[in-house]
């Protein structure tokens, strides 16, 4: 595989003062591809280096930093009235993922930028919660009822909605994998253990180990990489500050991703951030143990290496192809039993192609 | 060097392989195409764009070519990519051109925010810039390229991009895009012109691109004062009209035709509010272009001293 610019970069962003035009063409692309662009910016900045970037690809840095400050600034408003409509149910939003990092001030939200809030609520309150979300302009929206249906029978989220006016994408989860998915962790451990983020509004947001199995979770049984290497990234930013905030963190991961049925997604998680990123976590911390023979994790080692670089022709070789396609096939696979995923699947690639 | 000093076989080499670099103020475009169309347009209309060193920097990486399946011959298509990501649904191969400049104004227009990019045709003259923001239809491109071909330094038909540092224009001088009857119109006003190919049935109906005089192009690096905000109205049979705009009036009427205003946030705002400070602003009637450009000279006057 050919070594990857952005990585080099992301692992030792000093390496930046030598690059030619060419190279810095190279990694804007790579980091464009990746949705890293403005994370780059904010990495560059934190290491007092904007000054030395050569104007050409400084004006795209920026641009992309511009749109994620601003974007931060929306999401900040948009979780405002997602708590005031929820307000007097009494049911606090559990913000997920990218929401969850910028409420909550935490190291990956700077210069990330992300589509769609996502929240989780309890399961038996998903009902009130939608007929609330409607009230105030949430519906859903542009999908076959066939998609709509696979949604609440087979998904861990309803059919994402989207305000009538403002456009904005809720995806309202009330567990972390789908019902049919291999692993169950259970929601009610997940929902117990929340945090309060922000007093004023009441959201909240998983403790921060589950933040991080999440993370994990949602990377690792994804069948889509498109941004695989983001996802990575915020895993070492979660990794690298939790961690400093106490002695214990590791173990505590490691208890919980056993009690959750988390340790997998654990295991590659910390596997890939450390080789890939140069995370520093102890080399008594693995995640190991679950299973994984020495060929076996060879063979994840090669589909991952690929799956996890930028989606970018110069990030590839004559087995990306190949990879990104079984990992798309693994990630159904995790999700979901063969007796239900070949019909979907055979669905999505002739009837709905058919449509379109 | 410019794109005609590179020759035909060397252009062709270029863009059927890694790509040629052009520089088209301030941004070097990488272009890549396989498309006789493409090539044919591109060499008649960006003929005095310089070529950028291929080791460089470019900002925007384009590719325009044929699908690899059925659809190359069976109702053959289009296809743009900006570095590898198609952003669009293919269109109609005879459109490969118009497709390319779509497709490059989605770039500029996507991944730039140190502009306020307003939808508007923005020329200058004597240090005065002019600022046409309008909907499509309302002959703001035609009015725009009969300006230029009487000696306005074009900065472009459709793009504005204002600067948020100093609310200034930078130019990004390009082919100007005539729709329909103004084809032929601009051809007859001015035989000299350069019209590239003509596209029928676009979306747009038939499409035809003049090219943008080399002294524009030259001068692309010299941005420009905004002085004017003036809103066309072609009106059929009507006198050349001007009828002033209050600023704010103006001002709301240009924040509604801009690509990135919200994402801009207060910036927008006051990049937006600065510009409209310095401008006087009108509506404009007008039906014959002569009248038109004996208008816009004597608002010239009125702006000086």
């Amino acid at each position: 595989m050919p070594p990857v610019l952005l990585v080099n970069i992301l692992r030792n962003p000093e390496l930046c003062r030598s690059l030619s035009l060419r190279e810095w063409d190279l990694l804007i692309r790579q980091a464009r591809r990746s949705e890293l662009l403005a994370r780059l910016h904010h990495i560059f900045a934190c290491n007092e280096l904007i000054e030395t970037i050569p104007e050409a690809p400084l004006l795209h840095l920026d641009s992309a930093r511009l749109i994620a400050d601003r974007h931060a600034v929306a999401v900040r408003w948009e979780v405002k009235q997602i708590a005031i409509a929820l307000h007097d149910s009494g049911v606090a939003p559990i913000l997920l993922k990218g929401a969850a990092y910028l409420i909550g001030e935490l190291p990956p939200c700077f210069g990330r930028v992300f589509n769609d809030i996502d929240i989780i609520v309890p399961v038996e309150r998903l009902g009130e919660v939608e007929s609330i979300l409607f009230l105030h302009g949430w519906a859903s929206y542009g999908m076959s009822d066939y998609d709509k249906e696979y949604y609440r029978r087979w998904m861990h989220e309803i059919p994402p909605l989207r305000h009538v006016k403002r456009k904005t994408v809720i995806d309202v989860h009330h567990r972390i994998l789908p019902r049919t998915s291999r692993s169950q962790p259970s929601s009610d451990k997940l929902l117990a253990a929340a945090v309060t983020l922000d007093e004023k509004t009441g959201v909240k947001a998983f403790a921060p180990i589950d933040m991080v199995l999440h993370s994990a979770c949602h990377l690792f049984y994804e069948g889509e990489f498109d941004h695989g290497l983001r996802d990575l990234v915020d895993l070492d930013a979660l990794l690298t500050e939790f961690s400093s905030r106490g002695d214990s963190f590791w173990s505590d991961l490691m208890d919980r991703a056993d009690e959750l049925e988390l340790l997998r997604p654990l295991f590659y998680a910390l596997r890939y951030t450390r080789d890939i990123l140069g995370t520093s976590i102890p080399g008594s911390v693995s995640g190991g143990g679950v299973g994984t023979s020495f060929i076996g994790a060879r063979w994840m080692d090669s589909l991952f290496h690929r799956g996890l670089m930028p989606d970018h022709a110069s990030c590839n070789d004559s087995f990306t192809g190949i990879a990104r396609w079984l990992l798309f096939v693994r990630g159904h696979y995790l999700r979901m039993p063969l007796r239900l995923l070949v019909p979907h699947l055979v669905r999505k690639a002739f009837v709905e192609d058919m449509k379109s | 060097m410019n794109v005609a000093a590179l020759g035909a076989a060397e252009l062709r080499n270029r863009l059927h392989g890694d790509g040629l670099v052009y520089r088209v103020g301030p941004y070097a475009v990488r272009l890549r195409s396989s498309i006789d169309q493409v090539l044919s347009a591109f060499s008649c209309l960006y003929a005095d764009y310089p070529v950028e060193p291929d080791d460089g920097f470019a900002d925007f990486h384009v590719y325009v070519h044929r699908p690899q399946n059925l659809r190359r011959w069976y109702r053959p298509q289009a296809i743009f990519e900006f570095d590898g990501k198609v952003p669009f649904k293919p269109l109609p191969f005879s459109q490969s051109y118009p497709f390319f400049e779509w497709g490059l104004n989605w770039c500029v227009s996507n991944h730039i925010s140190n502009h306020l990019i307003i939808h508007s045709a923005v020329l200058e003259n004597r240090g005065q810039a002019v600022v046409m923001p309008g909907n499509p239809g309302v002959g703001k491109s035609t009015l725009c390229a009969a300006l230029m071909l009487r000696g306005w330094r074009l900065l472009t038909d459709e793009l504005g991009m204002l600067s948020v540092d100093d609310c200034l224009f930078a130019p990004v001088p390009r082919p100007v895009s005539l729709k329909n009857n103004s084809i032929d119109l601009i051809a007859n006003f001015a035989p000299e012109a350069v019209i590239g190919p003509r596209c029928e049935d676009t979306v747009k109906g038939t499409v035809a691109h003049v090219r943008a005089p080399a002294d524009s192009v030259a001068r692309a690096a010299e941005k420009a004062t905004p002085r004017l905000v003036v809103l066309p109205q072609y009106v059929e049979g009507a006198n050349a009209q001007l009828i002033p705009l209050s600023r704010p009036e103006a001002a709301m009427q240009i924040a509604g035709n801009t690509f990135n205003y919200s994402r801009l946030g207060l910036q927008g705002f006051a990049t937006l509010t600065r510009m409209i400070d310095g401008c006087r602003c009108f509506e404009f009637r007008y039906s014959r272009l002569d009248d038109a450009i004996d208008t816009f000279e004597q608002l010239l006057v009125g702006g000086e001293g």
